[in-house]
């Protein structure tokens, strides 16, 4: 899967993750402080960020299957790739709200964190990786017992 | 028609540092995920990162189903910090403005080098408890504010709307409360 790939496959890729941070930075989700501050209805231009992205993207993602059947470098057809709903999805979603509530950081923006200078990030970026790894941790355990029966999703 | 002034006065309060930061910020963002969709047809989230970057370390299952696409999402990672750092040398440090970027007041400035940097006031423990938390419910809840927020609203998934409202709500009482304690910054 990963040997054959085009090579421009992963210039790509870095070429939009410098503009996905480039823009974290310029809209300020970059810094904790700002994220919190919309949380506490003290600023509330967050939700410019996440929807203008999702306009964009949103665009992107209901016009290209009408153009094309498939990425030039992956072969990859353009498809919905929805995510199923569950339980799990609730469970997640609460934890992680509580985690974004406290500390006022999310993934992405703690990539683009560090790249404006906030060393202190590397607290919330070691955590994350802390509580990425306790999840997995148990829930491979948890998979390995339901395996036989379910298969993976 | 004249706009009432008192209504424009409420509508700026709540928008200190205005729209356009955001809007344009959120545009690219867009933007980074639309260059990465069309040349592969992924719709990137940033936080599987975590646990596909677990695998080069750890031989638990769960991260290992993540084998494949480890390596580019760590380029796309290294080009999010570097993003970070282009916008630090450029509109964060004033040698490019903009009327469109409104530089704001949160946290510290320091210099390196010429090149303005920024860090938090957020205190270390909120910032470590806060990214397990994360940490664990991204990966449990399928998703993050880029994955779900960007791309899952973006197709429209049912999944990503609701996971959104969930963690939009905790979050917002979450803060509250933590403010409430008097917890600042």
């Amino acid at each position: 899967m990963s040997a054959d790939r085009h090579p421009l496959f992963k210039p790509l890729v870095f070429v939009g993750g410098i503009t996905f941070g480039f823009g974290l930075g310029f809209s300020h989700m970059a810094r904790p402080e700002v994220v919190v501050n919309f949380l506490l209805f003290d600023d509330l231009g967050l939700p410019f960020v996440m929807f203008g992205a999702a306009i964009v993207s949103g665009i992107a993602f209901a016009l290209l299957p009408r153009v094309r059947d498939a990425a030039p470098l992956t072969g990859d057809p353009y498809e919905r790739r929805l995510k199923p709903f569950d339980r799990n999805v609730l469970v997640g979603g609460a934890v992680f709200g509580v985690g974004w509530g406290l500390s006022g950081i999310c993934p992405g923006a703690a990539y683009a964190s560090l790249g404006v200078g906030n060393v202190t990030i590397l607290w919330a970026l070691g955590g994350m990786f802390v509580g990425a790894y306790a999840q997995g941790y148990w829930r491979s355990r948890t998979g390995a017992r339901d395996a036989a029966a379910a298969g993976a999703d | 028609m004249v706009a009432d002034p008192v209504l424009l006065q409420a509508v700026a309060e709540l928008f200190p540092n205005g729209i356009s930061r955001y809007a344009v910020g959120g545009l690219l963002v867009g933007l980074g995920t639309v260059l990465i969709y069309v040349g592969t047809g992924i719709p990137a989230g940033a936080s599987t990162f975590l646990e596909s970057t677990l695998s080069y370390v750890s031989d638990q299952s769960r991260f290992q189903r993540y084998v494949g696409s480890r390596d580019w999402r760590v380029v796309f990672t290294a080009g999010i910090v570097l993003g970070g750092l282009a916008f630090a040398a450029t509109f964060q440090s004033g040698l490019v403005t903009s009327p469109l970027y409104e530089p704001g007041t949160t946290g510290q400035l320091y210099e390196v080098a010429g090149v303005t940097l920024w860090t938090t006031e957020i205190q270390p423990w909120r910032l470590f408890l806060g990214g397990i938390l994360v940490g664990v419910g991204t990966r449990v809840g399928k998703g993050c504010t880029s994955g779900h927020g960007v791309c899952g609203v973006g197709s429209a998934s049912k999944t990503s709307l609701v996971g959104v409202a969930t963690f939009l709500t905790v979050a917002i009482g979450t803060a509250q409360v933590v403010a409430a304690l008097g917890v600042s910054p």
